[in-house]
């Protein structure tokens, strides 16, 4: 037995900080002191704090260390399993009060979550089949398969209550009934992992941390709607849960658990992974399906729907990763169980994605009915640096931003959506007031267009051409009717587009002009960007009071556009030559070079009076 | 796989991933002070957790502390139960640290010879 157990997340975001390196070291450490044989090393999935990786947690006391690196494993192995005490240095702390938190219950951010999805992520080692069965895993398919009928289970999902977690909120035991009636065989399922949203990552940890829940889920789905064949669509950046998925794949085939007469059943189940190149426009039904075929990936007009004709013109099931990750949970619970978590029109939890300006950026799971104030000021822990919230976009490049006045709407499906809003993946990204609108706008829309399978015009032309509407207004070129034109071709984009895609591309756009539109006006008409974002309506300055002469703004500019007065130690920057890359504010120890939008505060002397510092040629021909 | 399999399977896992849950009934604290180390406290701790595992006893999470003052009477180990009651048992050798796990883990019976006092909650 041992006696603790060292959890280092391996998920993306902590491998990338580097927590592989720190295993190595923790290994190495415990072997040092010897204590290999009393403390265990465990890799697990994402625990949903990516901003402090890599980070540990230690088991039996809970004990939650961030920022590990190999460097501090000496000491952290001395304090903790050595003398038995916490050590105090790695423990993270409360943004707001400051005070150390020591453990994972005690973090807000964990214990306000409610985690029913990722219930073993960040728990167990997602590459061991033997650690997902120890938390009660393949309980629900052997259940399913031994004592419930394919119709009892369709009744106990529709009981549940839950909807389609890809972002529509399609009731997924109705869906489950509609496939289940049609005759037609074969008959596949297929789970959409081609998560494509900036700031989405929340299928990605699922899959990292807990392949095996996935993978029952759709056992149980092929089970009750009479498919012997699934497909797990995933794009191909998301290499370790690729990597992940075909472990699992190849441990539960190991274990009888997958292929052939499982449990004795009778019922057969085959999985495969098949890898997208990472087109957004795949995480659409139709335009997956083709791509699982082989064929170049472009949405098809529905009906028919894939439960009528689907892969290879079968009948086909699409649910998204967290609706088949709930399965067996529902089935092991009760759909009573379930059915009481949530709100009324929408049961159960959602995983959300918290990033942008937050303090607590990572993977947090809540209740339905959560409002978007609980997630971004408790679980998220507010806004970093003091600094004031703007907005907050929900659903990723399609969901519409949500201000301040509406921080008290709760979470689901038609809440969000009388905001302008949609629910989509449920990515939350949070903006402060150093965002500029019209610019958040027109990086959705350049993702959109670019994102544009092309097969439509109204998405493909209409995009572009709202793209390069909010180009001109960035650029302080824009007019009025540029507002009423945007409004139109937004309207047309959303009635005409084919799919998903374009249907909600104008989302951005539309809900920024409808809470914002001040701010759109004063790129417009006073040629100003109030948040100071966009580059062709600021001016630099430097503050010749705080101003001490340093220098080094002028040696570190890239153009060469800070000049001095000759004789003098006074510097300017001459505005025709500055590209606004920011080094001079970067470089300045003494806050003395200003952002304003508002028309430069000293404006420079002539050019013969002024000289390039001593050493620097000025290239700057004005 | 069948069902009997699957569960035979799940509970030798269960043993292992349980310390993560939490929620134990009987938390055993070996001081591991200085004069804890001189006086043996890891070759008790390891035997403890050895006769665990040979016993299969899930209920049970062991951790370490530092000094706790009693250094004549170390190794010093100290048995925390769910309800709130303290056991303390010095001068545990390897011998004594069986007996612990065999008695008061595995049947809850305290060992008395080995105890020092029994300090109740408030």
């Amino acid at each position: 037995m041992k006696r603790a157990h060292i959890l280092v997340c391996t998920g993306t975001g902590c491998t990338s900080a580097g927590s592989l390196i720190t295993r190595d070291a923790l290994l190495a450490e415990l072997g040092k002191v010897g204590l290999r044989e009393e403390v265990d090393v465990v890799e697990t999935g994402c625990m949903g704090r990516c901003d402090l990786g890599p980070v540990t947690l230690v088991h039996p006391d809970g004990t939650f260390y961030k920022n590990v690196k190999a460097a501090d494993v000496p000491l952290l192995v001395e304090e903790h399993f050595v003398k038995g005490r916490r050590c105090e240095q790695l423990l993270p702390k409360d943004p707001q009060t400051k005070s150390v938190i020591a453990t994972q219950a005690d973090f807000t951010f964990f214990n306000r979550q409610l985690r029913i999805v990722r219930n073993n992520c960040g728990l167990i080692d997602p590459e061991n089949i033997e650690e997902y069965i120890g938390r009660d895993g393949y309980g629900s398919l052997a259940k399913v398969l031994s004592q419930m009928k394919p119709v009892d289970v369709i009744t106990e999902i529709k009981t549940s209550g839950i909807r389609g977690r890809g972002g529509a909120g399609f009731p997924t035991g109705m869906k489950w009934e509609i496939m289940a009636k049609v005759p037609d065989n074969p008959k596949y399922v297929v789970c959409n992992a081609d998560e494509g949203d900036p700031g989405a990552f929340m299928n990605r940890s699922v899959l990292e941390g807990d392949p095996h829940s996935v993978m029952e889920g759709m056992a149980i789905g092929g089970y009750a709607m009479g498919s012997n064949r699934g497909f797990i669509y995933i794009r191909a950046e998301y290499g370790l849960a690729v990597k992940r998925l075909h472990i699992a794949i190849e441990q539960a085939y190991k274990y009888g658990l997958l292929g052939k007469n499982l449990f004795g059943s009778g019922f057969d189940f085959d999985l495969e992974v098949r890898i997208g190149a990472g087109a957004f426009v795949c995480g659409e039904e139709t335009a997956l399906m083709r791509s699982i075929e082989g064929r170049r990936g472009q949405p098809q007009p529905r009906p028919p729907f894939p439960a009528q004709r689907g892969l290879w013109g079968k009948p086909t099931t699409i649910n998204n990763v967290e609706t088949w990750a709930t399965i067996p949970i529902i089935i092991q619970r009760g759909a009573a169980w379930y059915s009481a978590i949530g709100t009324e029109k929408t049961k159960g939890t959602k995983v959300f994605c918290l990033a942008g300006k937050i303090n607590n950026t990572g993977v947090a799971e809540l209740p339905f009915g959560t409002t978007l104030r609980e997630m971004i000021f408790e679980v998220g822990g507010g806004i970093p640096n003091g600094k004031k919230f703007k907005a907050v976009q929900t659903g990723g490049p399609s969901g519409g931003v949500i201000p301040e006045a509406h921080l008290d709407a709760t979470v689901e499906y038609e809440s969000l959506q009388k905001l302008g809003s949609i629910m989509g993946s449920g990515g939350l990204v949070v903006m402060d007031e150093d965002s500029c609108m019209v610019d958040i706008a027109r990086f959705f829309m350049d993702f959109c267009c670019d994102e544009s399978c092309g097969k439509c015009p109204p998405c493909r032309v209409g995009t572009r051409q709202m793209l390069n509407i909010l180009d001109r207004i960035c650029e302080g070129e824009g007019s009025e009717e540029d507002l009423a034109k945007l409004g139109t071709l937004a309207a047309m984009v959303k009635d005409a587009s084919l799919c998903g895609l374009g249907q909600t591309t104008p989302n951005p756009v539309l809900t920024t002009i409808r809470y914002f539109r001040e701010e759109y006006l004063a790129h417009i008409r006073d040629k100003r960007c109030p948040a100071r974002v966009c580059k062709g309506l600021l001016d630099f300055t430097i503050d010749n009071d705080k101003c001490v002469g340093c220098s080094v703004c002028a040696r570190n500019c890239p153009t060469n556009t800070i000049l001095k007065v000759k004789g003098q130690k006074k510097y300017y920057i001459i505005e025709d030559g500055c590209i606004q890359c920011g080094s001079c504010i970067d470089n300045c120890r003494f806050n003395a070079v200003l952002k304003t939008s508002d028309g430069p505060i000293h404006v420079a002397p002539p050019r013969p009076e002024l000289e390039p510092v001593p050493g620097r040629k000025t290239t700057v021909t004005a | 796989m069948n069902l009997d399999e699957l569960k035979k399977l799940k509970e030798k896992a269960q043993r292992h991933v349980a310390l993560r849950e939490g929620n134990k009934k009987y938390r055993v604290v070996v001081s591991m002070g200085t004069s804890g180390i001189a006086a043996g406290a890891r070759d008790v701790m390891t035997t403890m957790l050895d006769e665990i595992e040979k016993r299969g006893i899930d209920d049970v999470e062991v951790t370490i502390t530092g000094e706790i003052g009693l250094v004549d009477a170390e190794p010093v180990v100290r048995i925390e139960e769910a309800n709130g009651e303290k056991t303390t048992y010095a001068n545990v050798n390897s011998e004594g640290a069986r007996q612990i796990v065999s008695q008061h883990l595995e049947t809850g019976k305290k060992v008395e010879t080995l105890a020092v006092g029994k300090v109740k909650e408030a």
